[in-house]
């Protein structure tokens, strides 16, 4: 076979196994989902485990959340000055922060931090929790996974992820202020006015659909890696490592289609 | 029959694990199933819980066909087994107390003290008092075992699965954990499945012997059958002798 045939076949091939393992694994995690509502609806969720979730996804991600959300409010408010001030509409710094955190930085990024920081956890517990034969011992207890592992990790994910968005814009649109108004020297008093002005609840709403969509997307695939995690230690590296890509991929994906679909479902 | 395998066959991948596999053992048996390493035993042995499902054939759990099942269909069946575990597969982020008690702990069926109380009996029948609070990294393999065991028998269930009971213990712990089986088996009067290629410990917790070879049951003896067996694969496998060690003597 002529070189050039021979790599057309490997890139076939190549793209065969691509396509098969996206449809395999988005396949996977369609009937995850319909597991998790099963269980979230004929079985009665354990509060104390979702609470514990709650902890371990919430408190202990703020930091990240809201370090991220304070220097991102911060540099997004220095660019936006350094534009604005050629046209002297510096007043309208903070307004231009509020919308762009409120709707797409804050979730955006407090979501894709959340998928490196939890999502990596989660897969990489339930992956560890795999090839130690833990999962087959909770099934072979008459304990269904998506019960145990799954439910309360997904729930507490759709819980906690608008309250740290939220805490993590706050946090931004406050660090703007300060900038512009110590730093940059913009009159506080218009910058916030201009603020409260030309951001609507449409942008909060907008935001807090996202961020509630990418908690679940982060929960299911993160799950779903773990649990089908391949055996041994590089099988749990991998799980965990496609788990914060997927996720994070997933997530920018997603951030797309639903500002187009919210942007005219909430004008 | 509380168990019957019917032409069971299983594929993973290329490779053919099970080949038809059938065989049925009656309520109170102990059997223990032998074959080389990699030969399909443990398989077999998630069959019979529905850790794995079938390609082909029948697996009759008090005559119900387990392989058709979905994972919550199959919660009622598995009640009636406890299953120990290669490596114990104790849950490392709970106690061995918690580990113990996991679903008396969720389905909230007895008080706090009565959960106590059942976890000391058991954790007294397989000689670990007073290590309640202590976490699974702390212990040793026998231990581990023991706990595992422990938490397969707290429930009183009908039949027993041991995956390779004493795999990975030295001899005196291996030794402990075949004393442990066959005290279990003859105090709760439970049906007794064991996976092992130890064949001391295969003839002292089996009443019954079922070898798996090439994927099908080649024998299904008793101990002193088998021990005397001049079948060469039996024999061969009995006393450890390989295919090359029998090239070398010749």
């Amino acid at each position: 076979m002529r070189p050039i045939s021979l790599v057309a076949v490997r890139m076939t091939t190549s793209a065969k196994q691509f396509a098969l393992e996206w449809f395999s694994g988005l396949g996977r995690g369609a009937l995850l989902c319909r597991d998790i509502f099963k269980s979230i609806f004929k079985v009665k969720p354990v509060w104390r485990d979702v609470l514990y979730q709650m902890y371990f996804i919430g408190v202990k991600s703020q930091s990240v959340v809201t370090i991220t959300g304070a220097f991102t409010g911060m540099v997004l408010c220095a660019q936006t000055y350094f534009q604005f001030h050629k046209v002297k509409m510096d007043t309208a710094t903070l307004a231009v922060v509020s919308v762009g955190m409120g709707s797409e930085l804050g979730p955006v990024l407090t979501s894709l931090m959340v998928a490196g920081r939890v999502g990596a956890a989660i897969a990489a517990e339930l992956g560890t929790m795999r090839v130690t034969e833990q999962i087959d011992a909770l099934r072979t207890l008459a304990t269904h996974p998506v019960d145990f592992l799954v439910v309360p990790r997904f729930l507490a994910m759709l819980l906690v992820m608008p309250i740290l968005t939220a805490g993590s814009v706050c946090v931004g649109i406050f660090a703007a202020f300060l900038v512009g108004t110590f730093l940059l020297g913009i009159n506080p008093t218009y910058l916030w006015y201009n603020m409260l002005h030309y951001t609507g609840m449409n942008d909060i709403l907008t935001g807090m659909i996202k961020t509630f969509v990418f908690g679940a997307i982060i929960a299911v695939i993160a799950c779903d890696k773990g649990l089908n995690c391949p055996q041994g230690a590089e099988g749990v590296g991998r799980a965990t490592t496609e788990a914060v890509v997927y996720s994070s991929i997933s997530i920018l994906i997603t951030n797309f289609f639903l500002t187009m679909v919210l942007n005219k479902l909430l004008p | 029959m509380i168990i019957e395998v019917r032409d069971v066959k299983k594929n993973f991948g290329s490779l053919a694990v099970l080949q038809g596999v059938t065989f049925s053992i009656e309520k109170g048996e102990a059997v223990t199933i032998i074959g080389v390493s990699g030969g399909g035993k443990s398989v077999l042995l998630k069959h019979l819980v529905g850790l794995i499902a079938p390609d082909a054939g029948e697996v009759l759990i008090g005559g119900v066909n387990i392989a058709c099942l979905d994972e919550r269909e199959l919660m009622p069946v598995r009640r009636q087994f406890g299953v120990l575990f290669q490596g114990a597969a104790l849950f490392d982020s709970m106690t061995v107390e918690d580990n113990i008690a996991f679903v008396f702990n969720r389905e909230r069926r007895y008080p706090r003290e009565e959960i106590a109380r059942r976890v000391e009996e058991v954790l007294e029948m397989v000689g670990l008092k007073g290590i309640e609070k202590k976490w699974p990294a702390d212990l040793s393999g026998g231990m581990r075992k023991r706990v595992g065991l422990a938490r397969a028998i707290i429930y009183r269930p009908d039949i027993l699965l041991y995956d390779e009971p004493t795999t990975g213990l030295d001899p005196i712990a291996a030794d402990a954990i075949d004393r442990l089986i066959m005290h279990v088996v003859q105090q709760l009067k439970v049906t007794s499945i064991a996976v092992t290629h130890d064949m001391r410990s295969a003839r002292r917790i089996g009443k019954r012997i079922l070898m798996l070879h090439e994927g099908r049951i080649y024998a299904d003896q008793t101990p002193e059958e088998i021990f005397k067996s001049t079948d060469p694969v039996i024999y061969r496998f009995v006393n450890g002798i390989s295919a090359q060690q029998e090239n070398l003597d010749l």
